[in-house]
């Protein structure tokens, strides 16, 4: 049983501009076999928030903490935090030219195990991981994400999390770009990895679309950098029919704060 | 964490090392070269008089300008304001610009099927300036000195199995003058490598003839120990429908010089030329091609990568394609990568299309320079990669495309190793 603990954490990047503040004091626990949706308006800073766990340098932590099963996750490098037991699967996963999937497969089992996978087996769990997914057998000659379609790539990054079996998933917006039969195949090996029981998932999403398919435990609304509202299920069903207008910031944003933190008391 | 912020803070800020010695904050001392009222021998009226590429009535800017001649009197002393020197530190040339090339040149030594004639000739064979004619002074000054040349001569239809192997060990730091002749055979196929090693002070020409229907792959290794000075004109002659890959690849000497030239002569011949370089500090690494589309339909094919690492590490690129007005149906792609892996290294890169006719199949050309990229580096490391691992793994493999084009694998075993020792160099 491992415990991700987010307190009241405050981070910002820099623009042209100067600092902005992205996220203003977020706090969230997610424990091994808890799903938990985060969903909001594009610009809350859903993605910040998983970037920032996975240790992107372009997000500064001002303030707040991270911790996993009481290991400050937030002076770990990034690989050290993957090592750990973090997987982000990316929003927009990175072309790597001149890297052939099998080679990064294997080199990041072997990073991930300190140990090097044991070949024969190794192989054999690639491609039966790859088949359920519904992954061309050539794409282990490809060079990592060149030129898979959005809906590849997506479905590349959940073969890394049956593979890595990290003990918290965070899937960063996983479902856009995805038709319906990919975003069937994608939730399937996300609950195939969360059925072993090991793992606790963070599922960032803009749509109620992969709710069907991955039943979440809690949802969390973010908006404008803060988790606004908080319930079970049944809230994003409300988000489905209600959309995200009823958190439209301005003057309701004060009121919706406080009914937020009545509901929590 | 600390590492990759490091890393961070590096990316689009200026360079906190000084500029390469010579060179201003925009890079090279800019030629008045090409000014109208110029007197210099490579431009103005000295080409139209001197030239036997361009002519009357071709721009002074456009490479079919550019002065080629047997005689080194031809070319004027050195300036380093030329427009095809500009990016070279003359004064590390040791006199292959300025001296008699007398030294004793590399040895050659060949190992090649007994299909392949090997023969060692005089100046006067007729073979010699069957391909090529000098482009610059100090591939003229190596045309006045060397004393005998080398033919590797592939017979019509011949295929050869494996390789012809040319071993060229340097005898040390005496200014040389080298010359090599590689004629292909009508419809024969096979692939000659040239294998530069030891210590030497060299121009070099070599002279590669590809015959009508032939296919001809070069690999011109660049080896050197630390001390090598190498500038080498490597010049393709192609006939009708014939292919030619030409693979340059410098890893090692104090400065490397490779001119490759293609020339098409008849419609429907190919041209592949690929190059990898990989500069450590102070190294200078310089390849200037020149692909000539004169005929009608042919094809050309460039990608040249570099990567760099160390204080004034310097690499140059210049892509010369020329499309003339005859040369309707031409299609061609060029472009030059480099990754910047350490702070105080340079690359230049200037990739040049002339097109004269519009009637085309294609014509590219692409330059891309960048550092180790943040967000490669990212993905990696969130996969549990460290960071010096991922560093190898994204520079293996940006290099390892040009090395699988190699298709001898022992060379492409030897290079794969050669750089993987060439990275280790970056880890202290």
């Amino acid at each position: 049983m491992s415990t991700l603990e987010i307190k009241d954490l405050h981070v910002s990047i820099d623009t042209e501009q100067g600092t902005k503040e992205i996220l203003k004091g977020v706090s969230l626990t997610i424990r091994t076999g808890e799903t938990h949706a985060i969903m909001g308006p594009n610009g809350s800073g859903k993605s910040t928030l998983a970037s920032t766990i996975a240790g992107h340098p372009r997000y500064n932590v001002t303030s707040g903490t991270i911790t996993l099963d009481g290991e400050d996750v937030l002076a770990m490098s990034v690989d050290h935090r993957a090592r750990a037991g973090l997987f982000l699967a990316m929003q927009y996963p990175v072309e790597v030219p001149g890297v052939s999937m099998t080679n990064f497969l294997r080199t990041a089992k072997t990073a991930l195990d300190g140990e090097a996978p044991k070949l024969r087996t190794w192989t054999k769990d690639v491609k039966a991981a790859m088949a359920q997914l519904r992954i061309d057998a050539d794409f282990t000659q490809r060079n990592v994400n060149e030129g898979f379609s959005g809906g590849e790539k997506k479905r590349v990054e959940i073969l890394q999390l049956e593979l890595f079996k990290p003990k918290f998933a965070i899937l960063d917006e996983t479902d856009s770009g995805l038709d319906v039969d990919a975003l069937k195949v994608v939730s399937e090996g996300v609950n195939r990895a969360h059925a072993e029981g090991n793992m606790g998932t963070l599922l960032i999403t803009h749509y109620t679309r992969i709710l069907r398919y991955i039943k979440p435990d809690f949802v969390h609304v973010f908006v404008d950098g803060q988790v606004v509202e908080e319930g079970g299920p049944e809230l994003a069903d409300r988000l489905e029919d209600e959309g995200y207008d009823r958190y439209a910031t301005g003057a309701g944003a004060a009121t919706i704060a406080a009914a937020s933190a009545a509901a929590q008391a | 964490m600390t590492d990759i912020t490091t890393e961070k803070a590096r990316i689009g800020a200026p360079s906190a090392q000084p500029f390469i010695n010579g060179f201003t904050e925009e890079g090279e001392s800019l030629s008045p070269l090409n000014a109208a009222e110029s007197k210099s021998p490579l431009a103005g009226e000295a080409v139209k008089r001197h030239s036997h590429g361009g002519g009357v009535g071709v721009p002074d800017s456009s490479r079919a300008g550019r002065l080629t001649s047997y005689k080194l009197a031809d070319f004027k002393p050195l300036t380093g304001m030329e427009e095809d020197w500009r990016f070279t530190p003359l004064k590390r040339l040791r006199g292959l610009h300025t001296e008699v090339l007398n030294g004793a040149a590399p040895s050659v030594s060949v190992t090649a099927p007994d299909s392949v004639r090997v023969e060692t000739v005089g100046r006067d064979d007729s073979r010699i300036g069957s391909a090529a004619i000098p482009e610059d002074r100090v591939s003229a000054n190596a045309w006045e000195n060397f004393a005998e040349a080398t033919v590797l001569t592939v017979p019509s239809e011949v295929q050869v199995d494996g390789e012809v192997s040319v071993l060229l060990t340097g005898q040390g730091t005496e200014a040389s003058a080298q010359h090599v002749v590689i004629v292909a055979e009508k419809f024969s196929k096979s692939v000659v490598v040239l294998d530069h090693q030891g210590t030497a002070v060299v121009s070099e020409n070599v002279e590669i003839v590809v015959e009508d229907g032939a296919q001809l792959t070069v690999i011109s290794l660049q080896e050197w120990n630390d001390d090598a000075v190498h500038a080498s004109s490597q010049q393709v002659k192609l006939g009708r429908d014939a292919k030619f890959k030409h693979i340059v690849v410098s890893l090692g000497g104090d400065l490397v010089r490779v001119t490759p030239s293609a020339r098409f002569t008849a419609p429907g011949a190919e041209v592949e030329l690929f190059g990898l370089y990989f500069a450590d500090a102070g190294q200078h690494l310089e390849q200037r091609l020149f692909v000539d589309h004169a005929v009608a339909n042919c094809k050309s094919n460039v990608l040249y990568k570099g990567a760099l690492q160390g204080r004034n590490a310097h690499t140059v690129w210049v892509g010369d394609v020329l499309i003339r007005k005859e040369a309707e149906g031409t299609d061609t792609y060029e472009a030059n990568r480099n990754l910047v892996l350490t702070d105080g290294a340079r690359a230049d890169s200037v990739p040049n299309l002339e097109i004269e006719t519009g009637l085309i199949a294609g014509a590219g050309h692409a330059s891309a320079t960048g550092r180790f990229d943040d967000q490669h580096l990212f993905y990696l490391m969130a996969r549990g990669i460290p960071e010096e691992v991922a560093r190898r793994l994204v520079v293996r493999g940006f290099l390892h495309e040009i090395i699988q084009k190699i298709n001898v694998p022992a060379i492409e075993e030897r290079l794969t190793e050669a750089v993987e020792r060439e990275l280790a160099a970056t880890n202290h």
